[in-house]
């Protein structure tokens, strides 16, 4: 079996050197990146960025890959695929630039090329390329602190949940991504709650996509039902009708 | 008097004019220098008024096609049928005018073909694109079968009205499935909306507020059309829609505020936000105050009064769509979002086209005569067109 991979990331460890920003660029051959780079954003050409908040506290955003990724189940046209180590994938040839998958994901991270007249959509890759010839992500690779850890994320979940339970003074009693929305392959551990830090609060813990396979699921039903209830109609008041028109010709004729 | 009519037809094609010529201009901008250099679209707010407005209100208010047809085809209520025409052919512009709309919303617009050979089930796009393709062929063939009159193509207009009937009631239930999942795009993102606006109903809502504002639509056009092409009103059966089009929104704004208790939102009624301001604005002009109109008999029986009413009920679906797409998501997002010049002219350019094109189609095809129909129709029966006053 295919070991599932992921990325831990743990925000008390994180010293805000900036060095998974510049190789993330470097990786994705996506310019030479700001100078003072903790004011860049998400964006076309940024597919992660350092975050600094009150007490000198870091954090990263990146695409979480999730488990059962919205942006794959909202895709009209599959362009996005879930992969079989974890990584979610985009195919630019695909997508027609509906935005979808920016309207729905969770996290708010796919980025868009709005100044292109042939724009397509930006997101972290977990270093697919790489990942697959057992390399690490280039963000894991640089940085200096071990705040971000590349591995199998079964272990990276151990790793957390230990992590926390040796030192609960330094954390947040909760890894981010265990359970958000689904869960993710890209886990956080912070020293405050993650509300914070910008990461949404709010998620409930079943995948999204179920909200909407809800409805589609009555598809079938609303098919089936509505045919035969409108054909049954039809005939009926077609039959109502042309009773009522023999009893008046009857009328007619007997008047 | 003539003059009069004259002066003012100048002033409405000068107007016109000045949103075309605009329309142009951002056109242009739109497709040399994207998306970004024309709307106000971001990257925290994707969907702006060209999927609020364009698609939600555009594919809801062309609603009057299926419903109109469900009432003379398949409910068999002869009465209705004059209304038929009209309705079936704004709900084909009402159509091309969204996939003209969606040419300048999607960031690749040739590739819009791609549902057909890409396939993603789970994605409720991707069934609204099927069934907007599918109703747009149905709608088409509607059309067909009083466009050949025109052309005298007996043999395929008989062979056309052999399979008419399966052919309404596919119109009927593809109408079904992607009016009330326009609203399903929605379930996915409960976090990123106003609880106001947010219901695992959404589906529901929308699908039942499309059936009354696509008949208080036929109202609309009806008397738009009567007055602006010289084509008579069929008022006692306007009136008749009235109560159908009440019924509905009654249903859906009692379903919404049960809905609204029964999630423990309540709270959301009262809180001292632009949204709640925004919630009373919508279901006030677009439900509460034509209930209230149509209530009376003495509204309900004049011209002017109904008319009125259609407007509102319009409106308030108009401002329903737009709350759930912009304002329940500003909410969450902060104020981030306000269409942007070029966007709002570019949908006023589509209004304005689709305006043009109705005046001239409905001159040309016999939409407002029924005369060829009634002989030909499929259960051959008086059609009482002839009950409306003509002024
Ligand atoms: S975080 Fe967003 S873009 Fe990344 S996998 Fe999840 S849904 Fe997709
Ligand atoms: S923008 Fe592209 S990738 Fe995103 S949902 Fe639309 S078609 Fe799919
Ligand atoms: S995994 Fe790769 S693409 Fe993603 S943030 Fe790290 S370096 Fe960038």
């Amino acid at each position: 079996m295919i070991k599932q991979k992921g990325i831990l990331f743990d925000a008390t460890m994180c010293v805000g050197c900036g060095e998974c920003y510049y190789a993330c660029k470097a990786q994705n051959e996506n310019g030479e990146g700001k100078e003072d780079f903790l004011t860049d954003h998400l964006s076309y050409k940024s597919y992660t960025v350092v975050e600094e908040y009150e007490d000198e506290i870091y954090t990263r955003k990146m695409c979480m890959h999730c488990v059962d990724p919205t942006c794959v189940s909202v895709c009209p046209v599959g362009a996005f695929t879930k992969t079989e180590f974890g990584p979610v994938l985009y195919d630019g040839d695909k997508c027609m630039g509906c935005r979808y998958c920016m309207q729905a994901c969770p996290h708010n991270i796919p980025r868009y090329e709005w100044q292109s007249n042939n724009p397509v959509v930006q997101k972290c890759t977990m270093c697919h390329d790489r990942i697959k010839n057992g390399e690490m992500t280039a963000c894991a690779e640089a940085c200096p602190a071990e705040a971000t850890l590349f591995g199998d994320l079964e272990e990276l979940k151990e790793i957390a949940l230990q992590r926390i339970a040796d030192d609960p003074d330094t954390y947040y009693p909760h890894v981010y991504g265990l359970e958000e929305a689904g869960g993710t392959h890209v886990l956080i551990l912070s020293p405050v709650p993650f509300e914070q830090l910008g990461f949404a609060g709010n998620l409930p813990n079943e995948p999204l996509p179920e909200l909407t396979k809800r409805a589609l699921d009555k598809i079938p039903h609303v098919v089936s039902v509505g045919s035969v209830f409108l054909g049954g109609m039809y005939w009926l008041t077609k039959r109502k009708n042309q009773i009522a028109e023999e009893n008046r010709m009857k009328e007619d004729e007997n008047a | 008097m003539l003059k009069k009519i004259l002066e003012k037809f100048t002033f409405w094609r000068g107007i016109a004019a000045l949103i075309l010529l605009s329309g142009v201009y951002f056109t242009y901008v739109r497709f040399v220098y994207g998306l970004g250099a024309v709307t106000n679209l971001s990257d925290e707010f994707p969907w702006g008024i060209w999927i609020g407005f364009d698609i939600l209100c555009g594919v809801g208010l062309a609603a009057g096609g299926f419903t109109i047809s469900a009432v003379t085809h398949i409910f068999n209520i002869e009465k209705f049928k004059p209304l038929s025409r009209p309705a079936i052919l704004t709900a084909f512009l009402g159509y091309a005018f969204v996939a003209l709309a969606l040419m300048f919303d999607l960031g690749k617009p040739y590739n819009i073909w791609h549902p057909l050979i890409m396939w993603n089930p789970s994605s409720v796009m991707f069934e609204v694109a099927w069934c907007v393709m599918l109703y747009l062929t149905v709608l088409f063939l509607e059309f067909l079968s009083f466009a050949l009159e025109k052309f005298q193509w007996q043999k395929t207009l008989t062979l056309l009205r052999k399979v008419i009937v399966p052919i309404y009631i596919l119109g009927i239930v593809l109408s079904t499935l992607h009016q009330s999942s326009l609203g399903s795009m929605y379930l996915i993102i409960p976090q990123k909306m106003h609880p106001l606006w947010y219901s695992s109903f959404l589906p529901v809502y929308f699908y039942l507020s499309a059936i009354a504002v696509g008949f208080a639509m036929v109202i609309f056009e009806s008397y738009t059309s009567a007055r602006g092409m010289g084509h008579k009103i069929e008022f006692p059966l306007l009136s008749e829609i009235s109560r159908i089009t009440m019924a509905f929104l009654v249903i859906t704004l009692a379903m919404r505020l049960v809905d609204i208790v029964l999630e423990g939102k309540l709270a959301f009624l009262f809180k001292p936000e632009i949204e709640t301001f925004m919630f009373y604005i919508e279901i006030g002009i677009g439900t509460i105050v034509p209930a209230i109109l149509l209530s009376s008999k003495k509204f309900r029986m004049d011209r002017k009064w109904l008319y009125l009413t259609s407007v509102l009920v319009v409106t308030g679906f108009i401002l329903n769509r737009l709350n759930v797409s912009v304002t329940s998501i500003i909410y969450t997002t902060g104020d981030i979002y306000f269409p942007s010049l070029g966007e709002i002219s570019i949908t006023m350019s589509l209004v304005v086209v689709g305006i043009i094109v109705f005046k001239w189609l409905s001159n040309y095809f016999p939409v407002f005569e029924h005369k060829a129909e009634e002989k030909e129709s499929l259960i051959s029966f008086e059609t009482p067109h002839e009950l409306a006053p003509s002024k």
